[in-house]
């Protein structure tokens, strides 16, 4: 059997509205193995982010378990989590407002570990400036503050800071996808480097296929709070049985592939399977 | 004539201590029924470019130089040209349609008002059949519904469905499309940029193109200008810019982007259409994806 990290069972998030509940994940299974990744991709509201916050308890699971390791995260209190908070970490989407202005990158850095109990400043800032210079920045970043950095350098320093925890998994929510195409490939080598020398498990959330073609083993395709199709990445790239899947992947552009002027037609099924389903979704 | 001429085109933004030269010195031009595009990363200067042909950076913060002709008009110089131009000659479809319309008015309200710059003396029940027949255009369903709507009662793919048809009411024969799906989910892109190709096929509109994805710009492009640091570093026929970059900026952007692999869409194969062009185009894009699965 498979060495799972992370078992998530039968997970339903449900947001209140009113009187009603709206439920952005309904009923989702997935597991992610040990020094593994697993990718979760889908389009706007289909429950992705929200599968994120449940895992870092952000947000508390409606059902279902979230089992790290033998322990059912969903299932505990505020207290009893505390001390398990740092074994999941996230990498937030926008490089921009997920880092305090005020403090100096070596500062961000070494809070998580001050909060894991290192006493010695000393000690923090040694160990800050080692995680900063594993991320791949100068040693001239440890006094800078965020604004100075550019959205891939913050990002970088987001990654620092995650690990600063010393987690077991991170998630990376949409994490390269506020970057440019360069700057996205210089932090997904620098993700799948880490991941080769520590064996740190990743949960990859994106809405980008060629990324998680780069980042992930197995992937969980999701709309409107469901999974829709799952499996090896490899295999649902180059045979997606479901027609969603089928369309998102159509609709993944790839330069390299199109051939002729402006062609249309490579589209038009895109366009026309949305248009007949959203008549049905009417009528 | 060209829709759009574009020579030697410099735009210098002023910051509270620096001259930063953001578009340094492009020519370019724009054919009848042509969408060219420009395509960089993050302070490339291809949006200041696009903003600065409509004149839409403040005065005293960008000094715009050299020329640029749109349906034959320069609009470098005064601004008289480019506000007779706006919403006439040429239209924008920007990049966020969520913010780009009014929050407290109606959609039917916006559309009859842009309907009514090119069209000053028609009646209002005129204006509003115009509106209805351009969102049918632009294929919006039940358009008589969506009138009365206002923006946040709309999905963000038909926010900019409402913006392409603003932009088409104008009967405009050039649109500057900055970006224009880049805010929108991926299925929902491919809904937009098959509504721009279908316009230009029945239009001959001329399309400017911004955008940092080059998937987008091989699949709406005839021509390609890759820009970076405020210069063109490359330029060409989408063909040879893409499957023959010469510039190694442009090959790094073309590396940078993670390829999907092999497939074979199952849609493909069974093209009922009975559109020969079509069959054929596929049926080359399904050999090519075969040659590329045999090589790597």
């Amino acid at each position: 059997m498979a060495d799972n990290l992370l078992t998530v069972s039968n997970l339903v998030v449900e947001y209140k509205t009113g009187k009603d509940a709206f439920r952005a994940v309904d009923d989702v299974s997935f597991t992610v193995p040990r020094g593994g990744t697993l990718a979760i991709v889908g389009e706007s509201g289909c429950g992705k982010s929200t599968i994120a916050k449940a895992l870092v308890r952000l947000l508390k699971p409606t059902s279902g378990t979230v089992d790290l390791d033998g322990t059912d995260l969903a299932a505990l209190t505020e207290r009893q989590l505390r001390p398990m908070r740092h074994r999941v970490q996230m990498v937030f989407q926008d490089p921009y407002g997920s880092l305090d202005p005020h403090l100096t990158a070596q500062e961000i850095v070494a809070e998580p570990i001050a909060v894991r109990g290192e006493k010695s400043r000393a000690v923090q800032r040694t160990k800050a400036a080692a995680l900063i210079e594993r991320v791949g920045l100068p040693k001239t970043a440890l006094g800078r503050k965020p604004p100075e950095f550019s959205g891939g350098q913050r990002q970088r320093i987001g990654i620092a800071r995650a690990l600063a925890s010393e987690p077991e998994l991170l998630v990376c929510d949409e994490a390269t996808s506020a970057l440019d195409v360069s700057v996205q490939a210089q932090v997904l080598a620098l993700l799948a480097d880490i991941q080769a020398d520590t064996g740190l498990t990743y949960l990859f959330i994106s809405h980008n296929l060629g990324v998680v073609r780069a980042i992930s083993q197995n992937t969980v395709v999701m709309r409107a709070g469901k999974i829709v199709e799952s499996g090896r990445t490899d295999d649902l790239l180059s045979r997606p049985q479901e027609e969603y899947t089928q369309r998102l992947r159509r609709s993944a552009l790839e330069p390299g592939l199109m051939t002729g002027i402006k062609p249309r037609h490579l589209i038009r099924h895109i366009a026309a399977s949305r248009t007949a389903e959203t008549a049905k979704a009417a009528s | 004539m060209s829709v759009l001429e574009v020579k030697d085109l410099q735009v210098e933004l002023m910051t509270t201590d620096d001259v930063i030269r953001a578009v340094d010195g492009v020519s370019f031009h724009i054919d009848p029924g042509e969408t060219v595009t420009i395509i960089g990363e993050s302070g490339s200067g291809k949006s200041t470019t696009a903003m600065a042909l409509l004149r839409l950076l403040p005065d005293d913060l960008a000094v715009i130089s050299g020329e640029a002709r749109i349906s034959g008009q320069d609009v470098t110089g005064d601004r008289k040209v480019i506000n007779q131009l706006r919403g006439r000659a040429v239209a924008l479809i920007p990049q966020d349609p969520m913010t780009a319309l009014n929050p407290i008015r109606t959609i039917g309200r916006q559309m009859t008002e842009a309907v009514r710059i090119k069209y000053p003396k028609i009646s209002r029940a005129e204006a509003k059949q115009r509106a209805l027949s351009l969102m049918e255009q632009v294929h919006i369903r039940e358009p008589a519904k969506q009138f009365d709507a206002y923006p946040h009662q709309l999905s963000g793919g038909m926010l900019q469905r409402v913006l392409i048809a603003m932009a088409v009411s104008t009967d405009a024969d050039l649109i500057v499309a900055d970006e224009p799906t880049s805010a929108l989910d991926v299925t929902v892109q491919a809904g937009i940029l098959d509504l721009l190709l279908e316009l230009q096929e029945q239009t001959g509109i001329a399309l400017l193109l911004i955008t940092h994805d080059l998937g987008v710009a091989r699949l709406m492009s005839d021509r390609i200008h890759v820009m970076k640091s405020g210069v063109f570093v490359e330029s060409g026929p989408v063909t040879d810019v893409v499957d023959h970059p010469q510039h190694p900026y442009t090959q790094k952007l073309l590396g940078a982007i993670p390829e999907l692999g092999a497939w074979v869409d199952p849609a493909v194969g069974r093209d009922d259409e009975g559109d020969a062009d079509g069959t054929d185009a596929a049926a080359d894009v399904a050999t090519d994806r075969i040659k590329e699965a045999t090589h790597g």
